[in-house]
C-alpha cells in the first residue's frame, strides 16, 4: 500500500483508523441495514454464510463508494467545519493512498459478491458504485442543486441489490424500496442543509438552500415528504406488504409529514437555533430504519 | 533562511508502531477471509449437491 505523510528521506504509513475513516461508517451502517432488509424480505431460504458474504459485500461497496467520494472531494471538505476533520483534508493520509485503497475495495466487493452470489447482484453493486463516483460525486454535485435528488439513486440500491443476491431477480416491492429511499433523501439532506447553510456556502457547493434559497427548499422539502409518504404506505394497498407493514408506514409517515410541515412553513430568525430541522433529520434517520425493520418482520410474522 | 514550514521530527516509534498495527490488522484480515472463503465454498458445495 502506498505511504503517507512523507517526510524528506522517511514517510510513515498511514493508520488503518483512517482508512475505515474513509469508508463513511455511520453511513455504511444505513446502507448494511436496508441491504440486510432486502435480502431478508425476499422470498425462500438464503443461506446464511451465503446471506453473510453477500451483505459484506455491499458494505464493502459502499465503503469503497465513500472512500472514492473521500478522494475527490478532499479539496471541497477541507473547507467545511463539519468535515474538514476528515483524514484527507486533516493530512493524516495522502491522496494516492484514499485512492488506491477505494479502487481495491471497489473490486474486492465486487469479487466477493459474484463468488458468494450471483451476476445480477454484481452488477447491481457494480452500477451503485460507478453511479455514487461518477454520476454524483463527480458529474451532479458540484454542478447542480438537483445533486441530491438524482444522487439519492446510489444510496437507494442496496435494499435492491439484498433482494437480487438472495433471489436472482427483481420484483415489485424492492423497486418500491428503491423509490422509498429515493424519495426519502432530499427531505433528509435539505434538512441537514438548512441547518449547515454556512458550510456548504463557504466550500462553493450548489446544495438547494444556497442555489435557490431557503424557501424554496423548505417548500420542496415538504413536496418531497408528501410524495415519500404515499411511496410508503403503497406496498400494503397494493398487496406486496401486509398490515403491520401498512400501520407502521401509515404511523411513521404521518409523523414525517408533520414534521415537514414544520419545517416548510416558518422561516429563520436572527440567532436561531434550527431545532425543527435538526428533529426533522434526527427523526428522518430513525425512520427509515424502523420502515425497513417493519418490511421484514411483516414478512415473517404477517398480521 | 527559507520560508519553508518547519517538519516535524521524524518519530521512529510512531512509525513502528503503525507499521505494526496495520500488518496485524491485515493478518486478522486474511485470515478471516480464508475462514469466509472456506465456508462459502462449503455452502455452494451443500446447494449444488
Amino acid at each position: 500500500m502506498a505511504q503517507s505523510l512523507t517526510h524528506d528521506a522517511m514517510t510513515l504509513p498511514a493508520d488503518w483508523r483512517d482508512l475505515f475513516a474513509l469508508t463513511k461508517p455511520r453511513v455504511m451502517s444505513l446502507v448494511v441495514f436496508t441491504a440486510l432488509c432486502g435480502l431478508l424480505a425476499a422470498p425462500g431460504d438464503v443461506h446464511p454464510v451465503l446471506g453473510f458474504a453477500s451483505i459484506l459485500a455491499i458494505a464493502l461497496g459502499a465503503g469503497a463508494s465513500g472512500a472514492l467520494n473521500q478522494w475527490y472531494e478532499a479539496g471541497l471538505d477541507a473547507k467545511m467545519k463539519r468535515t474538514a476533520g476528515r483524514p484527507l483534508p486533516a493530512g493524516r493520509l495522502d491522496p494516492q493512498t484514499a485512492l488506491q485503497f477505494g479502487i481495491g475495495l471497489a473490486a474486492f466487493s465486487l469479487f466477493l459478491m459474484l463468488f458468494a452470489s450471483n451476476w445480477q447482484a454484481t452488477l447491481l453493486l457494480a452500477a451503485s458504485i460507478l453511479f455514487y463516483v461518477f454520476i454524483y460525486t463527480m458529474w451532479l454535485k458540484p454542478r447542480t442543486p438537483q445533486n441530491i435528488v438524482i444522487g439519492g439513486a446510489a444510496g437507494a440500491f442496496p435494499p435492491l441489490i439484498g433482494w437480487v443476491a438472495a433471489t436472482g431477480s427483481i420484483a415489485p416491492l424492492p423497486v418500491m424500496l428503491f423509490l422509498l429511499i429515493f424519495l426519502w433523501t432530499p427531505p433528509h439532506f435539505w434538512a441537514l442543509a438548512l441547518f449547515v447553510r454556512s458550510d456548504y456556502a463557504a466550500a462553493g457547493s450548489p446544495m438547494m438552500p444556497v442555489v435557490a434559497g431557503e424557501t424554496s427548499t423548505r417548500r420542496q422539502i415538504l413536496f418531497y415528504a408528501l410524495i415519500m409518504a404515499a411511496a410508503a404506505i403503497a406496498p400494503w394497498p397494493l398487496g406486496y406488504t401486509g398490515a403491520l407493514y401498512g400501520w407502521t408506514a401509515i404511523l411513521l409517515s404521518a409523523i414525517f409529514v408533520i414534521l415537514s410541515v414544520q419545517v416548510g412553513t416558518r422561516t429563520t430568525r436572527e440567532g436561531d437555533l434550527m431545532q425543527p430541522e435538526k428533529r426533522l433529520f434526527a427523526f428522518s434517520i430513525a425512520y427509515l430504519f424502523i420502515l425497513f425493520g417493519a418490511v421484514v418482520a411483516d414478512h415473517w410474522w404477517p398480521l | 533562511m527559507t520560508d519553508e514550514p518547519d517538519q516535524p521530527p521524524f518519530d521512529e516509534a510512531e512509525y513502528r508502531r503503525r507499521q505494526r498495527s496495520r500488518a496485524n490488522m491485515m493478518a486478522w484480515m486474511l485470515g478471516a477471509l480464508a475462514i469466509l472463503f472456506f465456508f462459502i465454498t462449503i455452502a455452494k458445495m451443500q446447494i449444488f449437491a
